[in-house]
């Protein structure tokens, strides 16, 4: 390579590279590593007071705290098994529903994948309507086909708050891990499907012993990202419940209780910076863990194609 | 799946108080009233232009900026390379979320508080390293013979990028701004944070104030929600194949 076009490629990696990795260390690393900082540090509203060493977690594992704590972490931990089991479930049976079809994939991907565009202010209001306990049709079919006693105010009652918006996620996301495992069958290599067959192998036991071991990559990710999305879940439970995750805390989250301590709320008072952050600095070192361990233990188990 | 859909558009075109009596009834003879009102009381007008020019800008930039390191990561051998693209990699574990705080703090500091052109730095920040990601994969793939034969017609570096890299790459700049649009777009949290003034709301945010005005003005309501998720739903019917590979890029491998 000739000297000059060396230079000039200098010239262009810092014109290029330096624009770009300034807006991330200024507005994304900077913030991220000071959340560190602000948690060692005790807060008088949003002014850094003392150095108060590792005060704000010790606080964060006493009273108060510690119940909401240990309540948020209960409800985050459901939605992960739940939406694990349903949502991926069901997403994998669209998938292979429209692995299967001969005519209108087009219009079944269309479909399954159009609430995933709604924006959840969109998803949570027009939801909240569908379960409203007075002119909410949910409740309106219930009693249509005959069990009224049944008909419940679904997002207000303590006991069945955290289902319902875990239906709802499930309605708004399921097109996500659908496209993502057809993706993951189409990837795979047909002529196993036909040696099978040839073998005599039923359809059940073609996708239990190849198609579904094949699938592991797809299952990976899927499980790594709903990991991820079940311990910062905050949008659809802030826009149902508020950020007290209404009623009674039954629907409360880590990322509700992050937003709680960071700008204070009606119910819980004036904020503390410096606990908030400590569960900032907790939240991301259990998400950032979770997902990496997880994701190398998945990779062992996928299978060469 | 379509079912809530039809629901909420048919709902939407139809009188409060009648929904009231009877929610499931078709509309028959649909009453646009509620539209109008939606579009001249609820301030949905400048909502929408905020909305868009918050997302307008963040994806200009964001395709700028990625445009330009995914070439220089993508195509240049230079030392530091593998270290500058696995730190930007990082950058795509951090969510904004948790580092609000800070972000806060400093954009008070910056004078960015309040303000659309911060919005638009903490969103270009939060796609950049998907995007570049993204972008460098797309340059990578491209044959080397392309820039020598450009550099020995006489092309400078700038030149090459822009008149013959650029057209090539045209299929990956669609999946970027599809993947880092539609959550700008749809994003109510950090506008709810950074922006107060009611001049400045997007239309997210817009619609959690306008939701406790109208309170059981049912008809009025489903129209507002309607015209929220309309200009994505038109570009996604239109547009369904780029969409479907823009969200779930990433996730899907080629």
């Amino acid at each position: 390579m000739s000297s000059a076009l060396r230079k000039e490629q200098n010239r262009t990696i810092g014109a290029l590279l330096i624009p770009a990795l300034a807006v991330i260390i200024v507005f994304t690393t900077v913030p991220a590593l000071t959340t560190l900082s602000y948690a060692l540090f005790s807060w008088e509203g949003f002014q850094r007071s003392t150095f108060v060493g590792f005060e704000n977690f010790q606080k964060l594992f006493a009273y108060p705290y510690l119940d909401q704590l240990i309540a948020a972490l209960r409800h985050n931990t459901t939605a992960f098994v739940v939406i694990m089991t349903f949502q991926t479930s069901l997403g994998l049976l669209f998938a292979y529903a429209m692995f299967r079809v001969r005519r209108g994939l087009r219009f079944y991907r269309v479909v399954v994948f159009l609430p995933v565009i709604f924006s959840l202010v969109v998803v949570g209001y027009l939801w909240q309507s569908l379960f409203d306990p007075y002119y909410g049709p949910v409740n309106q079919i219930i009693a249509g086909i005959g069990f009224p006693e049944l008909a419940k105010p679904w997002l207000g009652d303590t006991s069945t708050a955290l289902p319902t918006l875990m239906l709802i996620n499930l309605w708004r996301w399921v097109g996500f891990p659908a496209i993502v495992f057809l993706a993951g069958l189409n990837a795979v290599n047909s002529e196993y499907i036909e040696a099978a067959r040839i073998d005599g192998a039923s359809e059940g036991q073609i996708f239990r012993r190849i198609i579904f071991p094949l699938l592991a990559p797809s299952l990976t990710i899927i499980t790594v990202l709903t990991f991820i999305g079940a311990y910062e879940w905050f949008d659809l439970p802030f826009v149902i419940g508020g950020s007290n995750g209404s009623p009674a805390g039954a629907t409360d989250t880590l990322a509700l209780m992050f937003y709680r301590l960071s700008f204070g709320s009606i119910d819980s008072g004036a904020n503390n910076v410096g606990v908030g952050s400590a569960l900032g600095v907790l939240i991301f070192t259990l998400v950032g863990l979770g997902a990496a361990f997880g994701s190398a233990l998945l990779r062992k188990r996928e299978v060469e194609q | 799946m379509l079912l809530p859909v039809f629901f909420l558009l048919n709902s939407s075109l139809r009188e409060s108080n009648e929904f009231a009596r009877t929610p499931f009834a078709l509309a028959r003879d649909p009453f646009w009233e509620n539209y109008k009102r939606v579009w001249s009381e609820g301030e949905f007008g400048s909502y929408f232009i905020n909305s868009l020019v918050i997302t307008g800008g963040s994806l200009i930039l964001i395709l700028v900026l990625a445009l330009g390191a995914g070439f220089v990561l993508g195509r240049y051998r230079f030392r530091g390379n593998n270290l500058i693209f696995g730190f930007i990699l990082t950058g795509m574990l951090i969510p904004a979320k948790l580092a609000i705080l800070p972000l806060f703090i400093q954009l008070n500091w910056m004078n960015l508080l309040d303000s659309r052109l911060g919005l638009i730095l903490i969103y270009t920040s939060a796609a950049l390293p998907a995007a570049t990601f993204i972008m460098s994969g797309f340059f990578k793939s491209l044959p080397t013979d392309l820039d020598n034969a450009a550099r020995i017609d006489g092309a400078s570096e700038f030149k090459l990028l822009s008149k013959v890299l650029v057209p090539l790459v045209r299929p990956g700049m669609a999946i970027v701004a599809i993947y880092s649009a539609i959550p700008i777009w749809n994003d109510f949290f950090l506008p709810l944070v950074f922006l107060q003034s009611p001049e400045k709301k997007t239309l997210m945010q817009g619609l959690t104030v306008f939701f406790g005005q109208y309170a059981s003005q049912w008809g009025v309501l489903f129209a507002g929600l309607c015209l929220a998720a309309l200009p994505l739903v038109v570009l996604y019917l239109v547009l369904s194949e780029q969409f479907i590979k823009g969200l779930t890029a990433g996730a899907v491998k080629g």
